[in-house]
């Protein structure tokens, strides 16, 4: 197995599809050998962006590079790249061998292998992907697990520049999925390959990925490692998207926040004078002492999560409720007015969608 | 799940990349051309044929040959047999597709294919069946004629032969169907307390009217084209044992080009009508036909 | 009393247990209807061929003209059935893969040949390649003779096994995931190594059957060969016309064993598709 992996430049790649924009003017670097994820709602430009590179789709405008080599135009036979499709794309006449071959045996004669060596290179490859003594089966007599990792070998038996996956666990079920994900990690670090997945699933991304790209509505909207994405969001949509997040409607004015007729204590990173939103995570907010809350609110309902306690509060001036994680004594607050304030917030511009229309979307 | 909105138009850009999965153009337009070809050569020049050869002398030849009382009683038998036929093979069908869809009982598999039967047998071969039943040597021919009714050579023979080569068209239809559609609603009837009866008509009938459609005008068309099985027993009795189908040949074997084909013309347009009808069905119904997938 | 109820419930039923009404009188009727139209007559001719005997049927098969309509009827529904093979897949794979103007009603006309009655077809073909036909005419220039010849039985064959094919394969090509040809791609196959590696086996059960439809439809064909054929005794004689024909002689027992013959032919056909399709179901999981 080549220990060495491509770098992949993307330049001002733009696609349409009709009136329809999947790709807008998206440009991306990507290391040798780096994880990374493009992670996005559905229709956010993921899976086409994945497409270009590997060269299924042609974009309107801008450059594909492989290692400084405009790729833009190579023909998808050229240009090695090893793709994992989403529901695997395995041809069900073949062997699970006849398919880890199939890449070795359509090569021009003067570049394939013989005979012995495409064996020989099936058989390393089953040992690779813990199937041994199943080349002589039949895809339909595989389980989904199974399947995918046939897909993964014949993706990298023609010794592909990058490794391209399509929503590489979305046909497993939650169990199996744990461990190929485990298991994906290592075959990254094994092969040393440049490899890009797409997934709309953001633990997934979050627990895999060296980068994570979030796309949304064709754009790229933030690069950057799980603890960047997670800790500063770039826009709405990433703090939105990108694990859980509360919204609240306010009022930017000459750098302050204010909330139905009172002022948050919220760094607005210059944000100009208008209608805004404040996000913040449900953990995010505590229990303030008497007269020191920036909102007030009323708890509604109380219940116990895996994770902790989970308060609905009706809040002041605001004619929705928040969920928040909260360390509210249950017995003594129910009904009852609190102070709150926020450990950690940011404000974005209001003309963004909102958070429902968000999780709608996924 | 994600960017289903992109493939109707990947077709576009993958044509730029030329061949990761389209043919190439010039492939494209051979192929076309090739299918075209052989349609039009093969399919449409027979019917248009028979327009034209219909109205070769002009239009009052034409309609002149519809004029003829063998050509009127003709027409008059191929509405009987095909109103007796079709009708009897509908009941069948409902009755069929009952039993096997809605109940699970061993032997199944066997019974579909023994309806599916007389697809597989020569039309000419199940005229003969029934000759050698009802003929002058026929078991129930002897006790038939003894009672002074004729069925060979006469109406009945006609009809029992049409029946048996329309047999499976209702039944096949529906048996996929119905089985598709399993016993939740018609439980679901019964528990509100619907007789079985009324569960038929206002639950399973509403649900496969469709399919219903499309295999009865199948089984009609068949019923009012079939050559082969009535021409064996029917005898040739000009104006009384003879259908369209069989007054054609008399007709053009007559030379008699021009009623040959007017006659030919009305079957021509029974299948446009039928073709029309059924393409429309399949386009607008498409879900309610879908246990009809991969069968013709 | 209560061993009683309890040997009811598990005793064997001929059919599951069901709330829905109506078992016994729609699975009666059916079975009656059934035996009287189809397997009652069926099971006559078979009776009747049995008392012919094997020696009764191989006499009459070995008859030189029963003998040379049998090989024209095999011969030419074999050639016809591969013809359309050819032709139904390029059909097939031209109306569900390309877009053109028109190919919906392209795509309705390919089931012509079951909805037009078979003697409109046969006197229209006849008329399309008699000498001075449209076709036959040009065909007559280059010194080709259709009607009235084996070649004219080719064509009528060709014609009503069409549909057959096409409408078999259709579905499977429809079926054929994108994805596929994709993957192939990007392992690197050329579009050609993709069809023929990748397209073209999933497709082959389908085209198998549909080959066997059309075989033994043109194997029990009459109406529409029957013009065109011309009908000359050793040569251009199909089989079933010479059960007519041995009909019309009052040999019931002549016409009896040629048709227990065809009928064994259609069943060994039938049994054939059955066969490819179970084998299908197993390796690729669809028909």
């Amino acid at each position: 197995m080549q220990k060495h992996g491509f770098s992949i430049k993307i330049e001002g790649v733009a696609q349409d599809f009709g009136a329809f924009a999947a790709l807008r003017n998206v440009s991306l670097e990507i290391k040798p050998g780096e994880l990374v994820a493009l992670l996005g709602p559905s229709g956010s430009g993921k899976t086409t962006l994945l497409r270009v590179i590997a060269g299924l789709n042609a974009p309107d405008r801008g450059r594909v590079l492989f290692d400084q080599e405009d790729a833009t135009y190579l023909p998808v036979q050229d240009r090695k790249v090893g793709m994992v499709f989403q529901n695997y794309a395995l041809f069900k006449h073949m062997t699970v061998a006849d398919n880890i071959a199939y890449g070795l045996k359509v090569r021009p004669r003067r570049y394939r292998p013989s005979k012995t060596e495409i064996t020989r290179r099936v058989e390393e490859l089953l040992r690779f992907v813990q199937l041994e003594g199943l080349g002589s089966r039949f895809p339909g007599q595989l389980s989904g697990g199974q399947r995918q990792r046939v897909a993964l070998a014949r993706a990298l038996a023609i010794e592909p520049r990058v490794l391209l996956l399509d929503e590489p666990f979305g046909a497993l079920d939650a169990r199996v999925r744990k461990d190929l994900r485990r298991w994906l990690r290592e075959v990254h670090q094994k092969t040393g390959l440049t490899t890009i997945f797409v997934t709309h699933d953001q633990d997934e991304a979050m627990e895999l990925a060296d980068r994570v790209v979030v796309l949304n509505e064709g754009r790229i909207e933030q690069i950057g490692t799980p603890e960047e994405l997670y800790d500063r969001p770039a826009s709405s949509f990433v703090i939105s998207f990108v694990g859980e997040a509360v919204a609240l409607p306010v009022t930017v004015a000459d750098g302050h926040v204010n909330f139905a007729g009172r002022e948050l204590h919220i760094d607005t990173h210059g944000l100009p004078s208008g209608a805004a939103k404040v996000f913040f995570r449900p953990a995010d907010i505590t229990v303030a002492s008497k007269g020191n809350g920036e909102i007030e609110g009323r708890v509604e309902s109380i219940r116990r999560t895996p994770a902790g306690v989970r308060a609905t509060i009706a809040i002041e001036g605001y004619d929705q409720t928040l969920e928040i994680d909260s360390p509210i004594d249950q017995a003594a607050s129910l009904g009852e007015k609190i102070p709150l304030s926020f450990t950690k917030a940011r404000v974005f511009p209001a003309d963004v969608p909102d958070f429902d229309d968000i999780a709608d979307g996924i | 799940m994600s960017d289903i909105l992109i493939s109707p138009a990947l077709k576009k850009t993958s044509l730029r990349l030329c061949g990761a999965t389209e043919d190439s153009a010039f492939a494209r337009k051979l192929l076309i051309f090739v299918a075209l070809l052989f349609l039009l050569l093969f399919l449409f020049a027979p019917l248009v044929v028979v327009f034209i050869e219909a109205t070769r002398k002009g239009l009052p030849a034409f309609l002149a040959s519809f004029h003829e009382t063998d050509a009127l009683a003709a027409i008059r038998l191929t509405l009987i047999v095909a109103a007796i036929s079709v009708p009897a093979n509908l009941i069948f069908g409902l009755a069929a597709a009952w039993a096997i869809a809605k109940f699970s009982f061993p032997g199944k598999s066997l019974l579909i294919t023994l309806i599916d039967l007389p697809f597989s047998v020569s039309p000419v071969v199940s005229g003969l069946v029934y000759l050698l039943v009802f003929g002058a040597q026929g078991l129930c021919g002897k006790w038939f004629s003894a009672q002074g009714i004729q069925i060979i050579f006469a109406v009945p023979g006609i009809v029992l032969a049409t029946i048996f080569v329309t047999f499976p068209f209702v039944a096949r239809e529906l048996i996929p169907l119905m089985q598709e559609q399993g016993t939740v609603e018609e439980e679901a009837a019964l528990t509100l307390g619907a007789s079985g009866l009324r569960t038929f008509w206002t639950v399973t009938i509403p649900n496969i009217k469709w399919g219903l459609l499309y295999g009865v005008l199948l089984c009609n068309a068949r019923a009012m084209g079939e050559f082969g099985a009535v021409s064996v027993v029917s005898g040739h009795v000009r104006g009384l044992t003879n259908t369209i189908p069989l007054q054609v040949e008399i007709l053009y074997n007559e030379y008699n080009s021009v009623a040959a084909f007017a006659m030919a013309v009305l079957l021509a347009s029974l299948a446009l009508v039928t073709l029309g009808l059924k393409t429309f069905l399949e386009w607008k119904y498409a879900d309610a036909l879908s246990g009809r997938s991969r069968r013709h | 009393m209560i061993n009683l109820s309890v040997d009811r419930q598990n005793a064997w039923r001929f059919r599951a247990p069901s709330v829905i009404p109506g078992f016994g009188i729609t699975f009666g009727y059916t079975l009656l209807y059934l035996s009287l139209i189809v397997l009652f007559p069926l099971a006559t001719l078979l009776w009747r061929s049995s008392e012919l005997g094997f020696g009764g049927l191989y006499a009459v098969a070995s008859e030189p003209r029963v003998a040379a309509a049998l090989r024209t009827t095999f011969s030419l529904s074999f050639a016809a059935a591969f013809i359309d093979l050819i032709f139904g897949l390029i059909v097939a794979w031209v109306l569900t893969r390309y877009e053109f103007p028109g190919r919906r009603l392209f795509d309705a006309f390919v089931d012509l040949p079951f909805a037009l009655p078979t003697a409109v077809a046969g006197i229209s073909l006849a008329a399309l390649y008699a000498p001075n036909g449209w076709f036959g005419a040009y065909l007559a220039e280059i010194g080709v003779k259709v009607a009235f010849t084996r070649l004219g039985i080719l064509v009528a064959l060709i014609f009503i096994g069409l549909p057959f094919v096409v409408r078999t394969v259709q579905p499977i090509i429809a079926e054929l995931e994108i994805e596929l040809e994709e993957a192939s791609a990007t392992l690197g196959a050329w579009r050609l190594q993709t069809i023929l590696f990748v397209l073209l086996p999933p497709l082959v059960p389908a085209l198998l059957t549909g080959f066997a439809l059309a075989f033994a439809r043109a194997i029990g064909e009459y109406g529409s060969v029957i013009f065109i054929a011309g009908n000359i005794a050793y040569i251009s004689e199909i089989a079933p016309l010479l059960i007519v024909v041995k009909l019309e002689q009052y040999d019931f027992a002549g016409a009896t064993a040629i048709a227990s013959i065809m009928l064994a032919i259609s069943f060994i056909a039938l049994l054939v598709i059955n066969l490819i399709q179970a084998w299908s179901r197993k390796r690729f999981g669809h028909v």
